[in-house]
């Protein structure tokens, strides 16, 4: 492998891993914060993807799609909140499975009435559809740097949010001891619907920006939630830190293995977990 | 924590004799139904002694397997691998290779998973099942996302003699039946057995066992292997019933799907399984079989009516059917935690 070939390789994982970072991120904190398991954290990633080829044909531009779609989803997340899972936070995990299990056929469902089974591509928007040429023969596409740019920009925005904001300091009270945040009179309710929201919002905008280069199909959802479910056992539950460390090797391991190693690739991430595991059986970032 | 879960470890006299009136029926149900409905309910007792097998994890030990189908399938592969294209195999050492099989995956694996608690336990047997998933679904030479066929049926012969011969689809429905008993009758035993009284006493406080000296760990890597080969003996019937196997036996559906039948029989006693796979797999076909009203075909969207009947279940009735049958407001069935 010589330079420019292992240059993209490490621009792929890198852009793969905060993909992943950005849904993980969502699903960490939904379940550091309120205890609660979601497997249909894949089906926001699969509407986003959803809403952005369905919204950027009707308005006929992406950027301006990806901000209605976020809207939307975030009013679907507080909706939901409402609706269902804020009665579930306090119910046994087999519970909340059974739950969101039976979310995911409700939304791959409402999915296929909407919208229909077939697969769709999305074109990137104008602008970003060149490429970095890096030799003679190899280029790298500039819309995955912009991707991969947009992720780092949104893991800052969430670093601070959490860690220099007052929002941020009542989040992380709330997942520290509930009860007493809220004796110290901090809405505990509205921190769990605006976390909630925000989980899957960064879902959604993770499916809308990987639909340009992923394409937009049926049961997408679920291949990445297991990966995400990797990450967040290799970060350790509930750390926004770990789930970005355990993206990015998540995303170094895949891509790699991919290349160097096609025959076990499959495996290579679900061994990197189980090592991870004899070794910190709670995560490398245990809050 | 959550509402106290009917357990009914004690079945009560009428559900005893309506369990008794059930196995009645079954025997007698070839006598009555179709071809096509004997093998039916023959693939429903194969799918109670999968759900019986999670049970043990997930309604006995408290460990919520969302990976369980991963032994299922290996027994159902490991017979179509060892099944020559040309003549059957034979019964008496398929059965126990395919078990083994499932059995050592859920030994190797189990390693691994049962140093986790709770959620992560979830999501590692998950992520294991996954793994599994992917080395079938990726491998052309384990048959790849299309799956393998079973041309023959197991051989019963022995030395020449044929006890019974499973290509007959009534012999087959008396060997899935008389599995059915066996496992149920062993899972009961185990259930007021030393072990499975430790089994429950580690769902009901794991740190508590360990100050009494219980090795945990030893108990539930046994649980797991244990649960794997009885999902493994599951998933060989239904390989030889269906003569193909496929990744999708592994996949996270059925998984959830076993989960699924478990809850809605109620767990942690090996009848509310079995009646909840009936009951799974009988809804299953009436949502796939729902007709159509004008355009819209209701029957295609059968996932639709399947997701708002699992949320609607666990919103409503969390206790199982089974639970329904205990009056609410009796304190038995609580446990403290």
């Amino acid at each position: 492998m010589d330079l420019a070939n292992l240059l993209i390789q490490l621009l792929n994982s890198v852009q793969y891993g905060l993909l992943l970072f950005m849904l993980a991120a969502g699903l960490t904190l939904i379940f550091g914060i309120m205890g609660v398991v979601n497997l249909a954290h894949g089906s926001f990633y699969m509407l986003g993807a959803y809403l952005a080829w369905w919204l950027s044909a009707q308005v006929g531009s992406l950027p301006l799609a990806i901000v209605l779609g976020a809207l939307l989803s975030v009013a679907l997340g507080l909706a939901l909140e409402w609706l269902l899972f804020r009665h579930f936070y306090q119910r046994d995990h087999l519970d909340q499975v059974l739950l969101t299990f039976g979310l995911i056929y409700v939304f791959e469902e409402l999915r296929s009435l909407l919208w229909g089974d077939d697969v769709h591509g999305v074109d990137i928007p104008k602008g970003l559809d060149w490429s970095l040429p890096l030799t003679d023969t190899l280029s790298y596409p500039a819309y995955r740097l912009f991707m991969s740019g947009l992720c780092l920009l949104l893991a800052l925005g969430l670093y601070l949010l959490i860690s220099r904001t007052r929002l941020g300091m009542k989040i992380r009270a709330g997942a520290f001891n509930r009860d007493m945040a809220e004796s110290l009179g901090i809405n505990i309710r509205l921190i769990h619907a605006i976390v909630f929201a925000l989980g899957v919002g960064l879902a959604a905008v993770a499916g809308m920006i990987a639909a340009p280069i992923a394409s937009v199909y049926p049961n997408m959802g679920s291949q990445v939630l297991i990966m995400c479910f990797v990450v967040v056992v290799i970060g350790g539950i509930g750390s926004v830190r770990g789930a970005l460390i355990a993206a990015l090797l998540v995303g170094l391991v895949d891509t790699f293995g991919k290349v160097l190693l096609p025959q076990v690739s499959g495996m290579l991430v679900y061994m990197l977990m189980a090592a991870v595991l004899l070794w910190k059986p709670e995560g490398l970032f245990k809050q | 924590m959550s509402a106290p879960r009917a357990r009914l470890e004690t079945l009560p006299r009428g559900l005893q004799a309506a369990l008794a009136l059930g196995l009645l029926a079954l025997l007698s149900f070839p006598f009555v139904g179709s071809d096509f409905y004997v093998q039916m309910v023959a693939r429903m007792m194969i799918l109670a002694i999968f759900a019986m097998s999670l049970d043990l994890l997930q309604g006995v030990t408290g460990l919520v397997s969302l990976g369980h189908a991963a032994y299922f399938g290996l027994a159902g592969y490991a017979l179509a691998f060892i099944t020559p294209a040309a003549e059957p195999a034979s019964l008496w050492w398929t059965l126990p290779v395919a078990v083994a099989a499932s059995a050592l995956a859920a030994l190797v694996i189990g390693f691994f998973v049962v140093r986790t608690h709770g959620i992560y336990f979830i999501m590692v047997t998950m992520a294991f099942a996954q793994m599994v998933f992917y080395l079938f679904f990726d491998n052309k030479m384990l048959g790849g996302s299309d799956g393998l066929y079973i041309n023959f049926k197991p051989d019963a012969a022995i030395a020449g003699w044929l006890p019974f011969d499973l290509e007959n689809k009534l012999s087959f429905y008396y060997f899935t039946l008389f599995f059915l008993v066996a496992v149920y009758a062993f899972l009961r035993r185990l259930l007021w057995s030393p072990f499975g009284r430790a089994l429950a006493g580690i769902r009901i406080n794991e740190h508590r066992m360990r100050a009494m000296g219980f090795g945990t760990f030893g108990y539930k890597l046994a649980a797991f292997t244990l649960a794997g080969a009885l999902a493994g003996l599951a998933g060989y019937l239904w390989g030889a019933q269906s003569g193909y196997v496929n990744p999708e036996l592994m996949g996270f559906h059925m998984s959830a799907h076993a989960i699924m039948m478990v809850i809605l029989g109620g767990m942690g006693n090996f009848a509310g399984a079995i009646v909840g796979a009936f009951t799974f797999e009988l809804l299953l076909d009436l949502f796939k079989d729902l007709p159509a009203i004008g355009s819209f075909d209701t029957g295609k969207h059968w996932q639709l009516w399947m997701g708002l009947f699992i949320v609607a279940l666990i919103v409503f009735a969390p206790r199982g059917l089974l639970g329904l049958t205990q009056r609410t407001g009796k304190g038995a069935s609580g446990e403290q935690p």
